[in-house]
């Protein structure tokens, strides 16, 4: 059941869109725990989407995933080459979509350890990009 | 309940206009032909009309419904834009039945019509560049399928040979349609060569940009014995959606099919092994793996192999997308409608070269989004009510 008492600013001020975009536009990546079901919520939702409480808070993500799907967009050399897109499933447990920067496209694969950092998208927006952790790291 | 809507109504009107190329012409006039043409088969006029459901393409008509009535210059009792993508035809169906049955219409026409190749020479989408997922610009919606394939084919083997026989299948089944836009042959082995769009998919894996537009009339069962056309009966339809966006599809190997499938079988009251002719919603090479496997058709994993048998091509035991589909046939963007009136047309029996022989029973299942929407009909002959 909903918990609406646990967070009455739920109504008020900036949507956890808008939350989002300030924590990436300071180099910081938080996701959303349920009070209510104790899951995690990205991308980020006014109502928990395994429960639908709006208990959900905002807390720093470990960075910790795991690729679970993989394309290489064939864009042409002229554009820049072609570039990865990954589907991450977090430690956390909600899954996105990303890239793979400073390794060869050919280096990425499913179940490839990733760690994720603040970088900048297609448009030069702020967000989540994920590294290879090294092979020998524990993720 | 579903009980009754079982073969309570039934499509006496089918029609295509403007397939492949109609430059000159507006998405609105060729679902207008469309539409004028499935009246005329149905021995109606537009005078008849009293429900319309539709979409037109992108966002330039949101009230698409509304437009095409005014057009014909019907005025509906019972109007519908609803859009899951291209799926939305086949709940339109399933709609128009539930309205037909409760006498809330008599007579209802389902249309669709675009451009697209013509007037934009790509895809007119109409949904909006998702936040979470645009900075990394995935392709809409190739990625989002390729990187379905990916996990398939990581999970359960499938390979890029598999998916390219979809598309070898597809052809084949077009080279027997004239009225296919691409016919020629097609090698695995020249899928696999052409350009590579979003990997592991070729422009070859991914289906065409056309122009088209079709039209279907439907009205109750007791009225449809009494009109020109063998009727086509709605036997079973069902609809589920699981996400919008692939980021928050729960497993990227299974689609809401498994669901529709099975909601849709149950109504019909039948298994996938009555099936004689299977018209899916093949966007990309992709699709149709995941629906044989999630419509039971074959089992999870197994979707690779079945193709690559041979089995769906012409010949085969489960003859799929005998139009050609929407990799050889036509692709104008939403192809729902397009599954729906290869079906009609095997069910009477005017397939010409590819018509597959003593066709009763017909499933055609239509996708939206990007394997966000899945919508199944199970349409049969008088014989199988």
């Amino acid at each position: 059941m909903s918990d609406t008492t646990a967070t009455p600013s739920w109504t008020q001020g900036l949507g956890p869109d808008a939350v989002c975009a300030q924590y990436l536009a300071t180099g910081e990546f938080r996701i959303q725990h349920c009070r209510g079901c104790g899951r995690h919520v990205f991308y980020p939702r006014l109502a928990c989407n395994h429960c639908g409480s709006v208990a959900l808070e905002w807390v720093p993500a470990s960075g910790r995933g795991v690729v679970y799907a993989l394309s290489i967009v064939n864009r042409s050399a002229e554009k820049g080459g072609p570039y990865n897109v990954v589907l991450v499933d977090l430690a956390e447990g909600p899954r996105v979509m990303s890239r793979v920067d400073g390794v060869p496209n050919d280096a990425v694969c499913i179940g490839l350890a990733v760690q994720a950092r603040v970088a900048t998208g297609a448009g030069s927006e702020p967000c989540v990009v994920f590294d290879a952790v090294p092979v020998g790291v524990a993720a | 309940m579903s009980g009754g809507i079982r073969g309570s109504a039934a499509i006496v009107g089918a029609a295509l206009a403007g397939l492949g190329e109609a430059p000159g012409r507006s998405s609105e006039e060729i679902a207008v032909e469309a539409s004028v043409k499935a009246l005329a088969e149905a021995g109606l006029t537009t005078c008849h009309v009293d429900a319309v459901f539709g979409s037109l393409p992108g966002n330039a008509n949101p009230l698409s419904a509304l437009l095409i009535a005014e057009m014909l210059g019907v005025q509906p009792k019972f109007t519908d834009n609803n859009r899951t993508g291209g799926s939305t035809f086949l709940s339109y169906t399933l709609i128009a039945a539930m309205a037909l049955k409760e006498g809330l219409c008599e007579t209802a026409l389902i249309f669709y019509g675009s451009n697209q190749r013509t007037a934009a020479g790509k895809l007119i989408s109409s949904v909006k560049p998702f936040a979470y997922e645009a900075p990394y610009a995935p392709i809409f919606p190739a990625t989002s399928y390729a990187l379905a394939a990916s996990r398939h084919m990581h999970e359960y083997g499938t390979t890029r040979e598999q998916l390219a026989a979809v598309a070898v299948a597809a052809r084949a089944w077009a080279n027997l349609n004239p009225e296919a836009f691409m016919r020629g042959p097609l090698s695995v082995a020249d899928v696999l060569a052409s350009r590579m769009v979003s990997s592991p998919l070729t422009v070859r894996d991914c289906c065409l940009v056309t122009d088209g537009g079709a039209a279907l009339v439907m009205t109750t069962a007791a009225r449809a014995r009494h009109l020109p056309m063998k009727p086509v009966y709605l036997l079973g339809a069902a609809a589920a959606t699981t996400h919008m966006n692939i980021v928050a599809m729960p497993d990227l190997t299974q689609t809401a099919a498994i669901d529709s499938g099975r909601r849709a079988f149950e109504m019909a009251r039948l298994t996938p092994r009555d099936i004689d002719v299977v018209e899916l919603y093949d966007a990309f090479t992709i699709n149709t793996i995941l629906f044989l496997e999630d419509l039971g058709f074959c089992k999870k994993g197994e979707g690779g192999a079945f193709v690559a048998s041979g089995a769906i091509s012409p010949g085969g035991a489960l003859p799929v997308n005998t139009n050609g589909g929407g990799l050889s046939c036509v692709h104008p963007g939403m192809y729902g409608m397009f599954t729906l009136v290869e079906a009609v047309r095997q069910l009477r029996g005017e397939a010409g070269a590819r018509q597959v022989a003593g066709a009763t029973l017909a499933l055609c299942h239509g996708n939206g989004g990007v394997l966000s929407s899945q919508v199944t009909n199970i349409l049969g002959t008088e014989a199988t009510l």
